[in-house]
């Protein structure tokens, strides 16, 4: 049994209905809108393609790999299903994941499914394949570029999809914004170093041996779409974090926060929070705290740029 | 492995087997929307959901600790509502002693409901699939109207997932048989594993693609022109709308109770 | 003489429930090459699993000496190399080559010694050429043999093979049987192909429901009609 922070899937009564209906609304929207987008880019293999890939994403992520002491690492895949087949395919395919998920193992609530959908679909789904498409077309066409894109995509996937779960978890009032989004980054800056070389990797074995697959998911449709909804839904989320909605920080807070071992009760890993987390000069303490993740992701992004464009200068420069 | 690949459904002759797939849905979704809007320290309505849980899991066969059992799935996501004891102002109950933080009676009150809450959920959500076939559970969204193509996908993926979970239980075997040891040896880093694992996942993907493509011809072969067939209908005895009826107005009738406008 | 295989009683239920093997007693000594037949579902497989650790029955299992216990398994692993009947379940790497070296990395060795093992085994399964191809290319045959050298690699007392001819046509199936005939390890061989058992294996045992029915020169066993109609099997 993985621990809590190791899996995004929020549990029923952690948001307020109200919040988890108008997850389901945003979640329904998509789908709608990601089922025309499929059909035109895969017709009739959709159905058993679609199903098949859900189930692989589903035994992917058993497979682990030994951490540290006892911990071990595992795959989420939005952003592997993202890269290859396209970001309405990913979010159809981790849509299907989480109905199983949620119905037969109880892993993430049923009305709260909506939300998980968004964030685990949706979000990592077109913010990995954005990434990986952002950072191809700056990096370049060699091997290291398209492994050091699909590193970024894994890693930012990860870790904003988390920055989203923990605002929704703010909303509800269920844990405060600047703590939430403080733990959940952490831990999924974490994790994403994991997501992102498993990525990496299982693009690497696809590039050799099947190529022409990689190409395909390039050319998925409804590019402009996607983006249109991820800056749709990131501006919502933030809009919503800043919202009276949110819980507003209390001053003891950070105090509270400061101590390390303040949520190293049971078996969680330890969290490194809000020192580590703050930009000196911003003021309101969740500000700061998505600031540093946003910070993280452009820094992890251009240095998958910036390797990527040396290895295809070098590559380009040898003939 | 994390997964539990044993079917989750229990098959019993009990009434609440026999219902319509569709009553059991709605149900369990009004049960858990209905302990989602109990409010804070409403501890009675909390019970009175929970004994409610307990008559359907009787009722059911299943005896009454079944759901029980099983509904430590939410316990490790406490700790993400547990700041709550700590930063809910109030009236203060404890002050931890190293630390000189305050624990007040509000956050525990807050953060106690909110457990319950979702625990009680989760039974809810452990008894629809005990009483009711995967396979029919997916049809009864079909009939709730969830988009035919994607109905039809999940019962794939349901189909396939036994397969393919499998087959990476075979390659982690495969995997555990080649991590040997010799004496002295130096610890292969954290890396190297994770770049193995990638590989492994790459190949799966291959297969799983590979494989879906046999089954479309499969499926070309038998006739498949990417059209769904329609839904088999079903009829909703009295009984079925009876039982819909008697809980809604139960759920709604605890919730006014226990919310005192 | 110490054996190199020794099973005592091991009794294995499914997590189901269902009871895969009930006190089956077998020992291998080194040098041997044993064949194991039975029919579908007799356990052959789950056996198999015992002998390095994957799966833990109820009775006594040792290995090269060494007692199924959870601080010998790495030490028993690199002494068993087990290989599995889907080969596609055990090349798992981009190269044939990282496939090869995946067990001597894991085992902490130099990268000299990685590299001249890697290049043994693939010499040993007759494809010293094919380090650089891509697993997924190869063909069935290929496969099998380069499945066989990932764990060779790791150079083994013992080989235990879960039906290696299995789905090949009659040339690679030719291929393999010329290869497991020189390879000089002990050997354990799970399989339905009889012929050829009777060409390689002096000795045979017959597993059924779970237990040994028949463990002796495989000759005989072969000229038994009705031991081989009462389990399954056709010569």
């Amino acid at each position: 049994m993985l621990a809590s922070p190791l899996r995004m899937h929020i549990p029923d009564g952690f948001l307020t209905p109200a919040i988890a209906v108008i997850g389901w609304a945003i979640a329904v929207a998509i789908i709608v809108l990601a089922l025309r987008q499929t059909r035109r880019q895969l017709d009739d293999r959709m159905v058993p393609m679609m199903g098949v890939l859900a189930a692989f994403i589903f035994a992917a992520q058993a497979i682990n790999f030994p951490v540290a002491a006892g911990t071990s690492g595992h795959l989420i895949g939005a952003s592997l299903a993202a890269i290859v087949m396209g970001p309405w395919a990913a979010t159809l395919i981790m849509t299907a994941v989480l109905v199983v998920q949620g119905l037969l193992f109880q892993d993430g609530g049923l009305v709260v499914m909506g939300w998980n959908v968004v964030n685990m679909g949706v979000v990592a789904a077109f913010s990995g394949c954005l990434t990986y498409t952002l950072a191809r077309r700056l990096a370049g066409e060699s091997r290291v570029a398209i492994l050091a894109a699909s590193f970024a995509a894994g890693w930012i996937s990860v870790v904003i999809a988390s920055l989203a779960a923990a605002i929704e978890l703010a909303a509800s009032g269920t844990s405060p914004l600047t703590l939430a989004v403080a733990a959940m980054g952490s831990v999924h800056a974490l994790i994403g170093i994991g997501e992102g070389i498993i990525t990496a990797a299982a693009v690497g074995l696809l590039l050799v041996s099947r190529p022409e697959l990689l190409k395909a998911g390039a050319t998925a449709p409804g590019g402009r779409t996607a983006t249109l909804v991820l800056v749709g839904l990131a501006v919502g989320l933030l809009v919503a974090a800043f919202s009276p909605l949110a819980s507003p920080s209390p001053d003891g807070l950070e105090a509270v926060a400061e101590s390390q071992n303040f949520l190293g009760l049971g078996q969680a890993a330890p969290y490194r929070i809000l020192p580590d987390y703050t930009v000196p000069f911003i003021a309101h303490p969740a500000l700061t705290t998505i600031a540093a993740v946003m910070l993280g992701t452009l820094v992890v992004f251009g240095g998958a740029v910036l390797v990527g464009r040396a290895a295809t200068r070098r590559q380009a420069s040898r003939g | 492995m994390h997964f539990d690949l044993a079917d989750q459904y229990r098959p019993r002759p009990s009434f609440v087997h026999h219902l319509d797939p569709r009553v059991k849905v709605v149900v369990a979704l009004a049960f858990i929307l209905a302990a989602g809007l109990m409010p804070i320290g409403a501890w009675g309505g909390y019970a009175a959901l929970l004994i409610l849980a307990l008559g359907a899991s009787l009722t059911s066969g299943l005896g009454p600790i079944f759901a029980l059992r099983r509904s430590y799935v939410a316990l490790p996501f406490a700790l993400v509502a547990l700041p709550l004891v700590f930063t809910v102002p109030g009236e203060v109950v404890y002050h931890t002693p190293l630390t000189g933080w305050t624990i007040t009676a509000q956050g525990l009150e807050r953060f106690l409901s909110l457990m319950l809450r979702s625990w009680i959920a989760i039974q809810a959500a452990i008894l629809l699939t005990a009483v009711t076939p995967f396979p029919d559970v997916l049809w009864a969204l079909g009939t709730l109207r969830f988009p035919r193509l994607l109905v039809a996908t999940i019962g794939f993926m349901y189909r396939y997932f036994f397969v393919l979970a499998d087959e990476a239980t075979r390659m982690l075997r495969a995997r555990a048989a080649r991590s040997g040891e010799v004496g002295g040896r130096r610890k292969t880093p954290a890396l190297w594993q994770a770049r193995v694992a990638g590989h492994m996942v790459g190949s799966l993907f291959l297969r799983a693609l590979e494989r879906s493509e046999r089954v479309h011809a499969a499926m070309l072969a038998r006739g498949y022109n990417g059209q769904m067939p329609n839904l088999a209908q079903r009829a909703m005895r009295r009984m079925d709308w009876l039982v819909i009826l008697a809980a809604l107005l139960l759920l709604v009738g605890l919730l006014a109770w226990a919310r005192p406008f | 003489m110490h054996h190199t295989i020794e099973v005592r009683r091991l009794s294995f239920a499914y997590p189901d429930g269902f009871q895969a093997l009930r006190g089956v007693d077998l020992h291998v000594s080194p040098g041997e090459k044993v064949a194991l037949v039975g029919p579908n579902g007799a356990g052959k497989s789950t056996l198999i699993l015992h002998l390095n650790g994957i799966l833990r029955g109820q009775g006594e299992v040792q290995v090269c000496g060494l007692p199924m216990e959870d601080e010998n398994l790495g030490r028993i692993r690199a002494s068993v190399g087990l290989v599995f009947q889907d080969p596609d379940d055990q090349l798992f790497s981009p190269s044939v080559r990282e496939d090869v070296a995946f067990g001597p990395m894991y085992m902490g060795l130099t990268e000299d010694e990685v590299g001249r093992r890697v290049q043994r085994a693939l010499t040993s399964v007759g494809m010293p050429e094919s380090a650089a191809r891509v697993p997924h290319h190869l063909s069935g045959g290929e496969k099998k043999r380069i499945a066989v050298a990932t764990v060779l690699a790791m150079e083994p007392e013992i080989l235990v093979l879960d039906e290696p001819t299995a789905g090949l046509d009659p040339r690679g199936r030719r291929g393999l049987i010329r290869l497991l005939a020189e390879l000089p390890q002990t050997m354990l061989v799970s399989t339905h192909d009889l012929r050829m058992v009777q060409e390689l294996f002096s000795r045979t045992v017959v597993l059924d429901q779970g237990q040994v029915v028949a463990d002796g020169p495989t000759d005989g066993l072969m000229a038994d009609a009705a031991l081989l109609a009462a389990h399954g099997l056709e010569a």
